[in-house]
């Protein structure tokens, strides 16, 4: 079974958002990082870059796929995590902690509200496993 | 697609059982990788030993006085070099060159002839193979369902495969092969394979599979640390591409001939067979363009389709494109124009809409150490 955290809100694309204030981080769930296999590769956008909701701001490859990564929220890159050039492993190993991927300063800091808690993430991989 | 859809070789229950993650292949029901991942089954396999299920290829019999005039009618290398006891590399072709499957030709004796094709082409090549029999006398058989192929690969294979046998595996050289048992399993012991190592593939009735399967992850320490690990069809791939050995329907294919993919050495033009003539036509031409091996220099990778520019202009496309575990880089196969086909040139590979540099580097990316 897949590890989802009870403390953070899910999108349908498997992106896990936690927010302070307006800030929000960004990373992809372990369901995702399991579907994917191993990382090999991380694409981030640049600090000040501006996306809608459900833009694609990046991707993760591993050895056999490439999967693109959509914001669930609108707003600004305000720190992208480059450690990850290095060690895209992570991705794999801790994808709710070091493998946190950008933050973003909401435009609307009440947008996360909408997405999805831990049990209607868990509920919703059911009935996508059907 | 349901799963009662797919075709499923004597090892699907096992692949389940292993973690195999599982995907429809060509129609087939195949491990994509196991729990292990693909990183690790493709290093282990460079480092000590992988074991393969190949179970979905296709085997044909060709028997009869004109075993060889046949298959020689057919395909582009030279049957009549092979010996007793040797097998090749080779291409079905059509009449204008084009690929219509590689394939393995093993030699049991002039009369008997045992074909390896690939497992989504095997229809295909088995109508075309017996379209074409003409006046030759042979009797044909496609008994893919009879056989398992399991194949074990890497610089432990000879030394774990010793332990099952009584066959002196090091009387069997490259390209060879030895009717013996397995585990007391009757058994064609073949050395060759499909990652750049050293390894055998392990042909055997197809009620054995199991038995054969567990016997050589046992005698290869599956489940201890550093020991041989199953590997999946991604692993199968990025150990492949590595070593740069084509994959059908990316560097070969109906719109390809081989002498564009590198495989002029396969060719045997004084032979004759369907192609020849188209073969020898483009020799004498020139090639217009030819598959070359790229590594980026930008960061990303390029995968199979990305287009393939230089100076701004679209002239190609990737065949095969992946992150190489073992290199720790990121490569791939391309066609590009044969005046650009040169070795330190650089080329721009369209990247989801990213003309990342690359540049033309010499083929294999990996070349293992004979011993």
């Amino acid at each position: 079974m897949s590890n989802i955290p009870n403390d953070l809100k899910y999108s349908k694309d498997h992106e896990w958002i936690s927010v302070k204030d307006d800030v929000a981080t960004i990373g992809i769930t372990d369901y995702a990082q399991d579907a994917l296999g191993d990382v090999v590769y991380i694409e981030l956008p640049s600090e000040g870059d501006n996306f809608s909701a459900h833009d694609a701001f990046g991707s993760v490859e591993s050895v056999k796929a490439v999967s693109e990564i959509f914001t669930p929220v609108a707003g600004e890159i305000v720190e992208s995590n480059e450690d990850l050039n290095d060690t895209p492993e992570v991705v794999n190993d801790d994808p709710y902690g070091d493998a946190w991927l950008v933050k973003i300063r909401m435009d609307n800091s009440g947008e996360a509200d909408a997405l999805l808690s831990a049990e209607e993430y868990a509920e919703f991989l059911e009935s996508e496993e059907e | 697609m349901s799963d009662s859809n797919l075709k499923k070789t004597p090892l699907n229950e096992v692949h389940r059982k292993l973690g195999g993650k599982m995907v429809d292949f060509g129609g087939w029901d195949m491990p994509v990788q196991y729990s292990a991942g693909t990183m690790k089954e493709h290093l282990r396999t460079r480092e000590f030993a992988g074991l393969f299920d190949v179970s979905h290829m296709g085997e044909i019999h060709v028997d009869g006085r004109d075993a060889i005039p046949f298959v020689n009618s057919l395909t582009t290398n030279n049957v009549e070099k092979l010996v007793d006891g040797q097998a090749h590399y080779s291409a079905l072709t059509y009449e204008n060159g084009t690929v219509v499957d590689d394939l393995l030709i093993y030699r049991f004796n002039a009369e008997k002839l045992f074909l390896v094709v690939n497992a989504g082409t095997q229809d295909k090549d088995w109508e075309w193979i017996q379209s074409h029999r003409g006046n030759h006398d042979v009797d044909l058989r496609h008994a893919s369902v009879e056989y398992c192929q399991i194949a074990i690969q890497g610089p432990k294979a000879k030394g774990i495969l010793q332990t099952l046998t009584d066959t002196n595996l090091d009387e069997i050289k490259y390209y060879h092969f030895n009717n013996g048992e397995v585990d007391g399993v009757p058994s064609i012991i073949s050395r060759t394979g499909y990652t750049g190592e050293d390894g055998f593939e392990v042909y055997a009735d197809a009620d054995k599979a199991e038995q054969l399967w567990s016997a050589m992850l046992d005698a290869g320490e599956f489940g201890q640390e550093n020991g041989i690990l199953p590997c999946g069809l991604a692993a199968r791939n990025t150990l492949r591409l590595e070593s740069a050995m084509s994959l059908y329907g990316h560097e070969i294919s109906d719109t390809i001939t081989p002498l564009e993919a590198n495989l002029g050495w396969i060719c045997k033009l004084k032979t004759d067979f369907i192609g020849r003539d188209a073969l020898k036509r483009q020799k004498a031409e020139g090639l217009k363009r030819k598959l070359v091996g790229f590594e980026m220099t930008d960061r990303g990778i390029a995968r199979d389709d990305f287009d393939v520019y230089i100076n701004d202009e679209k002239v190609g496309s990737v065949t095969s494109g992946s992150h190489a575990p073992y290199l720790k880089k990121s490569i791939g196969l391309a066609f590009v124009p044969a005046e650009f086909a040169n070795i330190g040139q650089e080329i721009k590979i369209d990247v989801r809409g990213k003309h990342l540099a690359a540049e033309i580097v010499p083929t294999p990316f990996y070349k293992r150490e004979k011993n």
